[in-house]
Order: structure tokens, then C-alpha cells, then sequence
């Protein structure tokens, strides 16, 4: 069971990951996204990640998707035009890229030799109980900072998406 | 349906390296697009690509050490990204009521 889930869902990301490169159009893009995510979620939670993966469809496929879908409609984004315009990563990027596949997969499979398997329900501190006593005693003070991160981020949106009013 | 197939098919594990390679795969395609397109937000969803990459793998390395500290690491990108997706798409807006555009390569007014 665990090898179709693991597999189904792992194509379902591939998939959607290179339709999210191949589309032409922005909103065609974000939905190849958020089925991505979803996917993701679903290996999360194979990985015993039950926080993680809640996490992730509420966050990531919930808020961040909609905002950047409010975007897309807002600025009425179009298909893009194709240009050549492309320089150097037009020719190197496709091959370099290979290669960093080819060597990360060599270097997992020679130092990951000795991994555990993957079997469902293996390990179950990933809840939102163990996830928080963690975040709330070791990882306090990484947490606070995030807190100011994200007080930043308002601020700093609000500045640059307002109108100019003099 | 239970009894049709063999007993192993419902105990078979996915080894931990499927995950990983995985996790490189959605990388590797992230930056292809990162790399060959031209719309703004597509290339910011890329980025977006490559970050839930990078947490499948925290996630794995979680599940292979027993440890929690993987899946921390995990939901503080998540924030960071969060964060990063309010601001980018507030510059892009920026970028969009200045230009007019939204193709890379029509804003390179630092190259000139």
C-alpha cells in the first residue's frame, strides 16, 4: 500500500511540477502548483508528518496559492511571449541541471546506503503535540525572531503595494 | 480485492532514497523554470517549487533520524516563505504599475 501511495503521488508532483514549467499561462501554472503541493502533503504525511502536512495544505495550497492566483487576476497576467532573449542559461541550463541531478542522485544512493525504509505509521512524533512542545522549548527563540520576520513582511508589503498619494 | 493479491504487496516499504530523489527531481525541474521563463510570477512560483523540495527533505531526514528537529526546520520555511510570497508579490505589483510589464526581459534598466 505504501508503494502505490508512494508512487501515485509522487507522480501526481513530477507531473504537475514540469506542467507548472510548460504552461504558457500564469493561472495555468498556479493550479499545476497547488496539485503539486497537495501531493506533497499526501508524502508528508507518509513520512509521519501529520503537523507538516496540514501545515502545508493550509499555508502553502490555501493562503500563499490565493494570494499569488488575487495577483495573477489582479495585474491580468497573459499568456507570455516567447523571446530569445534567453543568453547563456538558454544553453547551459538544461545540461547543468542534468548534471546536478545525475551527481545529487549518485551521492544519495552511495551515503544513504544504510536508510531506513519508509513504512506508514513508523514514526509518530510529527503531531501537532510534539511539534509544539518543540517549537516552544528548544526552537523559542528561532520562533520569536520569525514572529518579527513576519511583522516585517506586513509592513514592508503595505509600503510597496499602496498608492502614491501626495 | 484483499484477497487477490499476494500478502507482500500490502507490507512493501519505499526505500528512504526514493523520497530523496525525489525531492532532487522537483528541485532540478524548479530551476529549470527558474531558469527559461520569462513571467515574473511564474518564475516566483519556481522559487516556491524549489522550497517544498527542500522540505520534502528536511521531512526525510526527520523520519530517518526519529526526530522532530527535521519538520521544525520544515514549517520555518514555510513562514519564511509565506513571508517572502507577501513581499515578492507587493514588488511585483510595484514593478507591474512602473512598467507596465510583467516579461524579465523588458526591465533591464540596471544592464543599460
Amino acid at each position: 500500500m505504501d508503494v502505490i501511495l508512494f508512487t501515485f503521488f509522487a507522480l501526481v508532483a513530477i507531473v504537475g511540477a514540469v506542467s507548472l514549467v510548460l504552461q504558457k499561462h500564469p493561472i495555468s501554472s498556479a493550479l499545476s502548483l497547488v496539485s503539486v503541493m497537495v501531493a506533497l502533503s499526501v508524502l508528508f504525511l507518509l513520512l509521519g508528518a501529520e503537523f507538516i502536512a496540514a501545515a502545508q495544505l493550509v499555508v502553502y495550497s490555501g493562503a500563499i496559492m490565493v494570494l499569488f492566483v488575487f495577483v495573477i487576476m489582479l495585474l491580468n497576467a497573459g499568456a507570455e511571449r516567447e523571446s530569445r532573449k534567453g543568453g547563456l542559461a538558454q544553453f547551459l541550463g538544461l545540461p547543468l541541471t542534468a548534471i546536478l541531478l545525475v551527481f545529487a542522485s549518485y551521492v544519495i544512493t552511495q551515503s544513504m546506503s544504510n536508510a531506513k525504509a519508509v513504512k506508514f505509521g513508523a514514526f509518530t512524533g510529527g503531531g501537532p503535540r510534539e511539534v509544539g512542545w518543540e517549537l516552544f522549548t528548544r526552537y523559542l527563540l528561532p520562533f520569536e525572531v520569525t514572529s518579527i520576520l513576519i511583522l516585517i513582511a506586513i509592513a514592508g508589503a503595505v509600503v510597496l503595494a499602496r498608492k502614491e498619494i501626495d | 480485492m484483499t484477497h487477490l493479491l499476494p500478502p507482500e504487496f500490502f507490507t512493501a516499504t519505499v526505500p528512504l532514497n526514493a523520497y530523496l530523489i525525489l525531492s532532487a527531481i522537483l528541485f532540478a525541474i524548479g530551476a529549470c523554470g527558474f531558469m527559461f521563463r520569462k513571467n515574473i510570477i511564474t518564475i516566483y512560483m519556481c522559487i516556491e517549487l524549489m522550497l517544498n523540495a527542500v522540505n520534502l527533505s528536511f521531512v526525510t531526514f526527520s523520519y530517518q533520524f526519529g526526530k522532530v528537529d527535521g519538520q521544525i526546520y520544515s514549517f520555518f520555511v514555510m513562514v519564511v516563505a509565506a513571508a517572502e510570497a507577501a513581499v515578492g508579490l507587493a514588488i511585483i505589483l510595484t514593478i507591474f504599475r512602473n512598467r507596465g510589464t510583467l516579461q524579465i526581459d523588458e526591465i533591464d534598466t540596471l544592464k543599460n
